[in-house]
């Protein structure tokens, strides 16, 4: 139709800003380049404002979890139960780890659901961003909130078993002491250390969903290193030196000990069990406390060096 | 194409001298993505060993040049539609201004983060409708408070309930239609600078559409910007003065609704 005129350009800036190119006209009006990563602390600001979306997701999803099995929410007490009944016919029977280590069940049972704590966390943290890319492409909220949101449902559900653990405990003749009050530090920084490494999960889980497949292969070898169900401590004893060292940073180990301690501190007392006492390495809070720190600060930055590219693809 | 521009532009600022706030800028705009599992290879373990030994690259990723220099300035108070053939760019586009995707050359400026809603855009499924409302506003960053507030004229406005109670009932368990209503009464119980819809009010019935245009109009007033994508030329007519046309990642024309969406239904290129 050549009766048509041109069309108008809507897009041309008019009045004073007639002429500018887009960059200057973005720049004058202070427009940002689009999805671009927020700066560390204003990340933390954002996150901060959506605490109260990170409780109400964890708690939604920690419900929603078993829904479709018969049994519910039994099953969050149910599969550690089980896991320690396997572990207590292989490793206590039949391996004898029970004459080595002062009250076993309970040794074993504290330390199954103290592991199995940092191991949900780091296969949920996995997914949780591949797991939820609906979410993450329909609504805007710092991406952090994730990985934090399912450690947060694993600590729900820790919290949740600890009463069987409780039960387990004082059915095997342990009496509760004072030292039962370090089990809440000790349980924070373990949670600090969760999600740090949960976060660190998620980046790399984002990126290579490969990494899902040989996360079993590696959480197992960790167990089995870390003497979950029984104890390394006779077999590192003739190491040199400097491996025994390293090889009680481990925070897997860390972690289990203490809270071996805050249940049942007579176990480690030579006075009650003689050769067969535990031993707490030196420096425990201070192991506890680093990994705490190190493995959060590490993750929440490595996590937010990414924050624009979640949810791409 | 560059002069034409130029003399428009002498001509708008010769009709009307008032300076707009600009709220998305496209500057040259290109966008390529890769594509995983495109299917050209055997997806056969012992294909992928020899990729690996022989450090091919995978015949899977395929790169897809979607968006070819597009510019342009959307400003306060507008609202645009987008329209073209399937496949031409559009969502992709969409995306782009979102911060979904990278741009490979250029860039987009947004005022403010913009909210990106899509047909296929899940929240959570295997939740209730109820809990999805509260988890989408608590997300996008309102208070609990707020929430409470607002619940019950999200959950009118979407019109789930109308036909019993299904704002209980998990999401999984909702028919397409109701899932995009949901959606968008969550996205839109707060007011955005930059709103991109992207086809989801078309699988609402007649009653949702007249709600979600109102809807639009009130963001527009609130000085936000909305940008529709639709296969529905008769929705753009109604909801948007200004339309952009894309085809093969190009921008055909940007102009008044009337005469875009007229030459785009004739086919016939300026």
């Amino acid at each position: 139709m050549s009766t048509l005129s041109d069309p108008v350009n809507l897009s041309a800036p008019r009045g004073a800003d007639a002429g500018l190119t887009p960059k200057q006209l973005a720049d004058k009006y202070g427009l940002s380049v689009s999805g671009k990563r927020p700066s560390l602390p204003k990340y933390v600001r954002q996150l901060w404002a959506r605490r109260a979306f990170i409780s109400a997701f964890a708690t939604a999803r920690l419900v929603a979890q078993y829904t479709t099995a018969k049994l519910g929410q039994l099953w969050q007490v149910l599969t550690p139960l089980l896991n320690c009944a396997v572990f207590y016919l292989v490793f206590g029977v039949i391996m004898q780890s029970r004459d080595s280590v002062p009250v076993y069940v309970a040794w074993l049972c504290v330390g199954v659901f103290v592991f199995q704590f940092s191991q949900s966390a780091i296969q949920a943290g996995t997914r949780s961003i591949s797991d939820n890319l609906g979410l993450i492409r329909a609504l805007h909220f710092p991406r952090a909130a994730l990985p934090i949101a399912f450690t947060v449902i694993q600590l729900q559900q820790l919290l949740i078993s600890m009463v069987v653990l409780v039960a387990i405990v004082l059915l095997n003749h342990v009496t509760p002491t004072m030292t039962w009050l370090l089990i809440v530090p000790a349980l924070l920084l373990q949670s600090l250390f969760n999600t740090g490494l949960a976060m660190v999960m998620a980046r790399i889980g984002a990126k290579t969903s490969d990494i899902s497949q040989l996360m079993p292969f590696l959480l197992r070898t960790w167990m089995y290193v870390s003497g979950v169900m029984y104890s390394v401590s006779g077999y590192i004893k003739n190491w040199p030196e400097i491996w025994q060292t390293v090889y009680s940073w481990n925070p897997a180990t860390v972690y289990m000990d203490l809270m071996r301690y805050a249940f049942m501190p007579d176990s480690f007392d030579p006075a009650v069990y003689g050769s067969k006492a535990l031993v707490l390495p030196h420096h425990i809070w201070i192991m506890a406390g680093t990994w705490a720190v190190v493995a959060f600060v590490i993750g929440f930055v490595f996590f937010w060096k990414s924050e624009e590219e979640y949810g791409r693809g | 194409m560059a002069d034409a521009a130029i003399d428009t532009m002498k001509e708008t600022t010769a009709v009307d001298n008032q300076a707009r706030v600009p709220t998305v800028v496209a500057d040259d705009v290109h966008i390529i993505y890769k594509v995983h599992g495109a299917g050209a290879g055997k997806g056969s373990a012992t294909s992928a060993l020899s990729r690996m030994i022989t450090r091919k690259k995978s015949p899977a990723i395929r790169e897809v040049h979607a968006v070819r220099g597009i510019s342009f300035t959307a400003y306060k108070g507008e609202a645009v539609g987008l329209i073209g053939s399937n496949g031409s760019g559009k969502s992709t586009m969409l995306a782009a201004i979102a911060g979904l995707l990278p741009t490979a050359k250029g860039a987009i400026y947004t005022n403010g983060q913009p909210s990106l809603l899509g047909v296929n855009a899940a929240l959570m499924n295997d939740l209730t409708g109820e809990r999805n409302v509260v988890l989408g506003c608590l997300a996008m960053g309102m208070s609990p408070a707020q929430v409470r507030e607002r619940y019950q004229s999200i959950v009118d406005f979407s019109g789930i309930n109308e036909k019993g109670d299904f704002i209980s009932l998990p999401m999984r368990t909702y028919s397409s239609g109701m899932g995009a209503r949901l959606r968008f009464s969550i996205a839109a119980a707060k007011t955005h600078d930059v709103l991109l819809i992207d086809e989801a009010l078309a699988t609402g019935d007649q009653g949702f559409q007249q709600r979600s245009k109102a809807r639009i109009n009130e963001l527009r007033k609130e000085a936000g910007t909305v940008f529709l994508v639709s296969h529905d030329n008769n929705a753009i007519r109604e909801t948007c003065e200004r339309t952009i046309w894309i085809e093969h990642g190009e921008l055909i024309m940007d102009g008044h609704t009337d005469e875009v969406v007229r030459r785009y239904e004739k086919g016939e290129r300026p």
